[in-house]
């Protein structure tokens, strides 16, 4: 039993850090802009469908694919945040952003489907398939790289955020809009490369889970209730947060799971629930600044 | 950590809660919510003769998005090549065959929407099934309800054909094999070897659907019975954050057989790339649905994993039956591809347009009442998944269960057992190790 809980826990920090890189992206536009991206999970199968498309037709390698994909994503992200979201504003805003970024999910949904049909893709290369043996257990290589990648994308993101003048406009753009424009700050401009940001960072995962799944077109539904609560566990807008909130998560569902899968998706969101009960904030959550 | 951005809205918990409900809204529409009810209009127009009577409008409901979506879509190419060569030969009963199909987006509250759709407003003349157990159940009870006939290709589960629906009202037809018995020639052929030569361990990972389970199961009881000893046996659900766990805790056991109780095909490759991962290598491998997915499959896993992955079924490529060889033939020279390629669920919707076809043809006319009645009168039918006769709850009785094995390094999908079935080559026992 102890090897299999040993072997659980392993699996959960594992996959916690694929579902990482994929909400990273996200809590960056959650806690950033205000903006709930229901169009993430599909957002997720996109940057996988690129790195399907360089792996297969360019046989390029899927982590050297990244420096395509990613700013790829990049400009994706400022097209979706320029065509669909800047225009909305005011009270309604936030409910509204909901519909249409699921619009954006359905249009960019349809668009693969055309394009690549329903059948089932998965990512294939080396050290997709291979391990390495540590200390009696065999650990997946595959994994071991989205970790470490998930680590260096989150301090990437701290050092763009915390120690460049970008990071300070957008932070500044957020404690308190009228006063950043008033600093001479183009806050349209900052939200716009917020959100692009945002997005190509999910290059990364959207790699990272197709080399570790199967996907199709339709495959990014399912990953969206998870990830919203990985972010919300995490603290909105906390990068790090997100790490920490995928890895507790996904370690807790592993470990049900040697009992009952069937409890384990339960026990998923009975932990955010219960963390949120003990700290409304989540892990990383502070308090308010725009309400003081 | 510290990375955190401290914009926390002073609206932050509703939009925390906006996002778990827009969440579980999403995930209830889920398996995706996208076209929904729009219809898909997959008319097949008459290409001979032009004929002067109406059409004869059947309507279906296939989940064309969604999580069945590349075996919805491939259960429309059957309906559709079917409908065609209807067509080409002059239609039934001298009328064209137009088909009605929406897309139900694999949502079972969806699909009864589509198939009140079709009967109320449509006014469709017959109804063509779904796909999956899933899906046929809540559709059966919307055809009885409006006194249709329910001829389908991908429900054979217990739950559909015992739904209290059918158990009243007895409309629902299911041309293929029914699953529960699926596993029995695997099971029959480890009966067959030497007890010191049967394995030993078995493992019974199995997706929480009505498809998957029911087999399996049955397979770990007989295999129970003989001696081979069950090291695991879970119910996962449908919809896991990663099969990564399960996988792992599969491997762990060293069973050396794995009965995978698995809906479609992503399920089984997650499964491969974890005991590759793990380097464990089971000698047989069985699953309930994935392998028989053609190219779809050998794309996902790779032709050399292919090799010795085993599935049940009633049909495959290769069927040697000249109807069954007619329609591979027109499939690959309309869609392209290999016969190996052909995704069994083609066979399954061409299927159901034979079956149909002939109670047409000899009821005379769309009387659903009458066709109900010819299906159940005990007549045995032809279609290209071989002899159809239904029992009294519409589970095809005539249907023979084969197993079906990838070999030749994955390029060739061989029927394998019975071992003394005609058409049945030798088995490769063990399944080769995995191919990096």
């Amino acid at each position: 039993m102890a090897r299999e809980i040993y072997q659980a826990i392993v699996d959960g920090v594992l996959v916690g850090g694929v579902y990482a890189l994929m909400a990273v992206g996200l809590t960056l536009i959650f806690g950033v802009l205000d903006i709930i991206n229901i169009a993430q999970g599909v957002l997720v199968i996109l940057g996988a469908y690129l790195s399907y498309v360089l792996s297969t037709r360019l046989h390029i390698d899927l982590f050297v694919g990244l420096l395509v994909t990613v700013p790829a994503m990049f400009v994706i992200g400022v097209i979706i945040q320029w065509a669909f979201i800047r225009r909305l504003r005011g009270r309604e805003r936030t409910s509204m952003t909901l519909l249409v970024t699921y619009a954006v999910a359905l249009i960019i949904e349809g668009i693969l489907y055309e394009i690549f049909g329903p059948n089932p893709k998965q990512l294939n290369a080396s050290y997709v398939q291979s391990s390495v043996r540590i200390f009696g257990f065999y650990l997946s290589d595959i994994y071991l790289y989205g970790f470490a990648l998930a680590v260096l994308m989150v301090v990437a993101i701290y050092l763009l955020l915390y120690r460049t003048t970008f990071g300070r406009s957008v932070r500044a753009t957020m404690q308190d809009e009228t006063a950043a424009r008033l600093v001479g700050i183009d806050v349209n401009r900052v939200a716009a490369l917020t959100f692009g940001v945002g997005v190509a960072v999910t290059a990364a995962g959207g790699m990272m889970f197709g080399a570790t799944n199967s996907f199709n077109p339709n495959s990014g539904y399912d990953l969206i209730s998870r990830l919203l609560a990985i972010v919300i566990l995490g603290g909105l807008g906390s990068i790090g947060g997100a790490l920490a909130a995928s890895v507790f998560m996904l370690t807790v569902e592993s470990l049900v799971d040697i009992w009952s899968p069937e409890w384990a998706i339960v026990v998923f969101y009975a932990a955010l629930v219960i963390v949120l009960v003990i700290r409304p904030t989540g892990f990383f959550g502070r308090q308010p600044v725009r309400a003081q | 950590m510290r990375p955190h951005l401290p914009w926390f809205s002073k609206n932050g918990l509703a939009l925390s809660a906006a996002a778990v409900l827009s969440a579980g809204l999403v995930a209830a529409c889920s398996s995706s919510s996208s076209s929904s009810t729009a219809a898909t209009s997959a008319s097949t127009s008459a290409s001979s003769s032009p004929s002067t009577k109406a059409p004869i409008v059947i309507g279906a409901s296939l989940s064309l998005t969604g999580d069945f979506s590349a075996d919805g879509q491939a259960f429309e190419r059957g309906y559709q090549l079917w409908a065609s060569d209807v067509n080409a030969h002059g239609g039934l009963l001298g009328r064209q065959v137009t088909l009605k199909i929406l897309n139900d987006n694999s949502s079972p509250t969806q699909v009864q929407t589509n198939y009140e759709t079709l009967f109320a407003q449509d006014k469709v003349d017959l109804a063509f099934g779904p796909f999956s157990s899933l899906l046929t159940t809540p559709s059966a009870s919307v055809a009885a309800r409006y006194g249709f006939a329910l001829v389908e290709g991908a429900g054979g589960a217990p739950s559909v054909f015992e739904s209290p629906a059918n158990m009243s009202d007895h409309n629902v037809f299911d041309v293929s094999l029914p699953i529960e018995d699926e596993m029995l020639p695997f099971v029959s052929w480890i009966a067959s070897m030497p007890a010191s030569q049967r394995p030993k361990t078995a493992a019974y990972p199995m997706a929480d659907d009505p498809f998957a389970d029911p087999p399996v199961q049955l397979a770990q009881q007989q295999l129970q019975a003989l001696g081979v000893k069950t090291v695991y046996s879970k119910i996962f659900p449908a919809e896991v954050a990663s099969y990564k766990p399960a996988a792992d805790q599969v491997a762990a056991t060293g069973a050396q057989v794995v009965v995978l109780g698995s809906t479609d095909v992503p399920t089984v490759a997650a499964f491969i790339q974890a005991f590759q991962q793990q380097h464990y290598n089971p000698k047989m491998f069985i699953c309930a649905a994935g392998p028989d997915q053609g190219a779809a499959f050998t794309s996902a896993v790779g032709k050399p994993n292919a090799t010795g992955m085993m599935v049940p079924n009633g049909w495959y490529p290769g069927y040697a039956n000249a109807a069954s060889q007619a329609m591979v033939q027109a499939y690959v020279t309309k869609y392209g591809g290999s016969p190996s390629g052909v995704n069994a669920d083609v066979a399954e919707g061409y299927s159901v347009g034979q079956v149909m076809a002939q109670a047409v043809t000899a009821t005379g006319g769309t009387d659903n009442a009458k066709i109900i009645s010819y299906l159940h009168s005990g007549v045995t039918l032809s279609s290209v998944q071989g002899p159809v006769k239904f029992d009294s709850l519409g589970k095809n009785s005539a249907a023979a269960a084969f197993t079906f094995q990838w070999q030749d390094n994955g390029t060739t999908f061989k029927q394998v057992l019975p071992v003394s079935a005609a058409g049945s080559v030798a088995i490769i026992n063990p399944k080769p190790n995995w191919t990096s």
